[in-house]
């Protein structure tokens, strides 16, 4: 056959039109907003005196107020990451960095005010606890607003909380390892998001507990311009099991908000945490979030991290592997679009011996989106015997759209072994072909070639989940409403 | 007009969209093909075989210049790709395509559902009834569907694959393009034998080859001999026979070539 020239290009911006159904109908699912209530906010920018307030309406101990102190003069001497994402045109002046929606945190939904009630009514929140959560966290704004534990999960000892009431209630685990498995100094956004944090989870599950169903917190941004800077803390203790799903969203503004959270995890011996992210924000939400696990010895952790919406996404779940035989797993996926830059993927340190990992990073660029995989593994000398796999893929669906990949990998030690591969591709002509010829329409064609890619994704969320973002990726790139 | 299923009036089709790079592939080409019959269409390298099942099927490398394609006396020339598969036209890849994570069954599924009014999804129990059958017809295991489309098949495998859709779509009539290339023999048969078996009043089908050994499991009603875009020759049986003892070396001979329909 002669060899085909024309119309590729043609093809190409049929699936971009498709793609960028993407999100369409944002603004009705996700994108909308109430009107603003605040019991309490500071003002605009950040000085020292925030800081104290924030800390003294929370009635905190003195050595938090220090460790907050501390962390704002580490931000102020920080420079801005000089790689990754533009973030010059984020304005620190501008940002409301605490706003307090209402005092009290209820344990049932009809006692929140109408319009919180609404908006996580809207986004599905209490359907989802009823029928496949064992507990939900919601915090709107500054504040977790509701927050709840099935009770056969708290009898078995399952400490379920907001962060704010962990400290609280638990304030010598807190002390034991907040901020030592991400120090403020880690990077400008840790040591803001140290110095301003409020609400966020606090998760213990005891000695050989197994969670068995996943504990949910949701996080939603209603006001303009604030800062959302959630602080997490997970500790799995020896031989305990448990699934974390986090969901966000907020309205579509014309000026940008800023969300930096810090999530740290602590896996000890023979435990297994599973880390779930659908992040979803609204194309005005800075997204700067760091998340690092320790795993000790025979434990696992794993990352699932999808990130859909925002502005600019800067995040790359890591683990430490601390002691012998333990896991990671951090699977990503990142679909960049019009005016967004997906700056994401994964680290794994491996710090003894027989310690293994995979980094399975997917991403898709439309639009003129840019998606990047930055990847860090270590092996330090004597982590004899480690083995990592990592994987990086990406689809590109236009000209415009752009893909980069950043891997680094630093091996001290001689016996290990790594495989590391990338891929680029492209929605094909032919492969768009072949399902039209069987009957298939253009749109759908391209939302399978779509959710096959990501399908080893999908693969591993909940399955309520997988329903979500199969009818993100699905139903809008159909461009059908509702 | 009613006993044709298939008839393709004076085709002028080219590769290629831009100006500049339009290369005439399908010079004036016409042929029919009453409901029910199987047709054989052979002609060596380059002289159109595979540019004419892609052009059937709106395939956007090429255009078409002049001519029309009717299904079922409809005119579908304007008809996009997966339009015309729905109105029951079926094209077996010579080179079925790669689709990573997208299942033989859930594709299947899709494929059908299309077909379907949107509120009346084919049943799984319907679904699960009508692939076994496929699969038994053509001696593959069950497991088949249930691994990625094409990723990973054999080359047997992927022409096997293109026939169990045929089976399963069941359009009225299916284009095989190039299907028994580079099978063994044992496949060969199969595949062959399978497609002769569809053979029924309201399944008809065009067989495009080069080999002649597919002969000897379809009995075709008719044989066409494509050369430089046109059909050149058409006949019965008798011109498989010729072909196998001589090839296409009569080509040459009739330069002028002689087209009856």
């Amino acid at each position: 056959m002669a060899k085909p020239t024309a119309k590729p290009r043609e093809i190409l911006n049929r699936s971009e039109r498709t793609l960028n159904k993407i999100g369409s109908n944002y603004l009705e699912k996700y994108g909308f907003h109430e009107k603003e209530k605040s019991v309490f906010r500071t003002k605009r920018g950040l000085t020292e005196e925030t800081v104290r307030e924030i800390s003294k309406i929370k009635g905190e101990p003195e050595w938090m107020l220090d460790i907050r102190l501390k962390a704002l003069e580490i931000f102020k001497k920080k420079a801005m990451p000089s790689w990754g994402a533009d973030l010059s045109k984020i304005d620190f002046d501008k940002i409301i960095y605490y706003l307090r929606p209402q005092d009290k945190k209820e344990r049932k939904w009809e006692d929140l005010p109408e319009e919180i009630k609404r908006t996580f009514d809207k986004l599905g929140v209490p359907e989802a606890e009823k029928k496949f959560l064992g507990g939900v966290g919601a915090q709107y704004e500054s504040e977790v607003v509701y927050h709840s534990l099935r009770a056969d999960l708290e009898k078995k000892g399952v400490v379920f909380l907001d962060m704010d009431s962990g400290l609280k209630m638990f304030p010598d685990l807190v002390r034991k390892y907040f901020g030592r498995i991400v120090p403020a100094g880690d990077n400008k956004f840790s040591a803001l998001n140290t110095a301003v944090w409020s609400g966020g989870t606090f998760l213990y599950v005891p000695k050989g507990v197994d969670v068995g169903i996943p504990l949910q917190a949701y996080f939603r941004i209603n006001a303009k311009n604030i800062g959302q800077f959630e602080r997490t803390l997970i500790i799995a203790d020896e031989g305990a099991k448990v699934h974390y799903v986090e969901g966000c969203t907020a309205p579509i503004y014309s000026t940008d908000s800023l969300h930096a959270a810090v999530v740290e995890l602590v896996a000890l011996k023979d435990s297994k945490i599973r880390y779930t992210t659908i992040q979803n924000w609204s194309s005005n939400v800075y997204n700067l979030v760091t998340k690092r696990a320790y795993a000790y010895e025979d434990s696992t952790v794993e990352w699932i991290d999808g990130n859909i919406g925002s502005k600019i996404t800067m995040k790359y779940p890591s683990v430490f592997l601390m002691g012998p035989r333990a896991r990671a797993d951090v699977l990503s996926i990142a679909f960049a679009g019009k005016g967004q830059h997906q700056d994401a993927g994964g680290k794994v340190m491996h710090l003894a011996p027989d310690t293994s990992s995979t980094i399975v990073s997917k991403s898709i660029s439309h639009s003129g989106g840019r998606a990047s995989y930055r990847g860090k593994l270590l092996v330090q000398k004597g982590a004899k015997g480690m083995k990592s796999s990592i994987r990086c893929d990406a689809l590109l669906v236009d000209e415009k759209s752009r893909s980069d990949t950043y891997p680094d990998i630093v091996v001290n030690e001689k016996e290990a072994t790594i495989g590391h591969e990338a891929t680029v591709g492209k929605i094909g002509d032919e492969q768009l072909f072949y399902l039209e010829s069987r009957g298939i329409p253009r749109d759908e064609a391209v939302s399978l070639i779509v959710m096959g890619f990501i399908e080893g994704f999908t693969k591993e969320l909940p399955m309520e989940y997988a329903v979500e973002l199969n009818r993100l990726v699905r139903l809008e790139m159909e461009g059908s409403v509702g | 007009m009613g006993k044709n299923v298939l008839e393709i009036k004076g085709l002028v089709a080219s590769v290629g969209a831009e100006k500049g790079s339009k290369k005439r592939i399908l010079n004036s080409l016409s042929l029919a093909v009453p409901k029910g019959e199987i047709h054989l269409i052979m002609g060596p390298n380059g002289s159109g075989k595979s540019t004419l099942a892609y052009v059937l099927f709106s395939h956007p490398k090429y255009s078409v210049e002049s001519g029309k394609i009717l299904l079922d006396g409809k005119d579908i020339t304007k008809l996009g790709t997966d339009e015309r598969s729905r109105a029951g036209m079926f094209l077996a890849l010579q080179h079925p395509t790669e689709i990573h994570g997208v299942t033989v069954s859930g594709f299947l599924r899709s494929a059908i559902n299309f077909r379907r009014p949107k509120d009346s999804p084919i049943s799984i129990l319907e679904f699960r009834e009508k692939v076994e059958k496929a699969c038994r017809r053509l001696g593959i295991d069950e497991s088949f569907v249930s691994r990625e489309l094409n990723v990973g098949f054999s080359g047997g495998e992927k022409k096997r694959l293109e026939v169990l859709q045929a089976l399963v779509l069941e359009p009225k009539i299916a284009i095989f393009d190039e299907t028994d290339s580079g099978l063994d023999l044992d496949s060969l048969k199969t595949v062959a034998t399978t497609i002769e078996k569809m053979r029924s009043k309201d399944f008809s089908a065009v067989v495009i080859t080069h080999n002649p050994r597919v002969l000897k499991y379809i009995r075709p009603d008719k044989i066409h001999i494509l050369s430089a875009g046109k059909i050149v020759r058409s006949g019965g049986q008798e011109l498989g026979k010729i072909l196998e003892n001589s090839g296409y070396s009569f080509l040459k001979e009739s330069a002028e070539g002689k087209s009856s329909g």
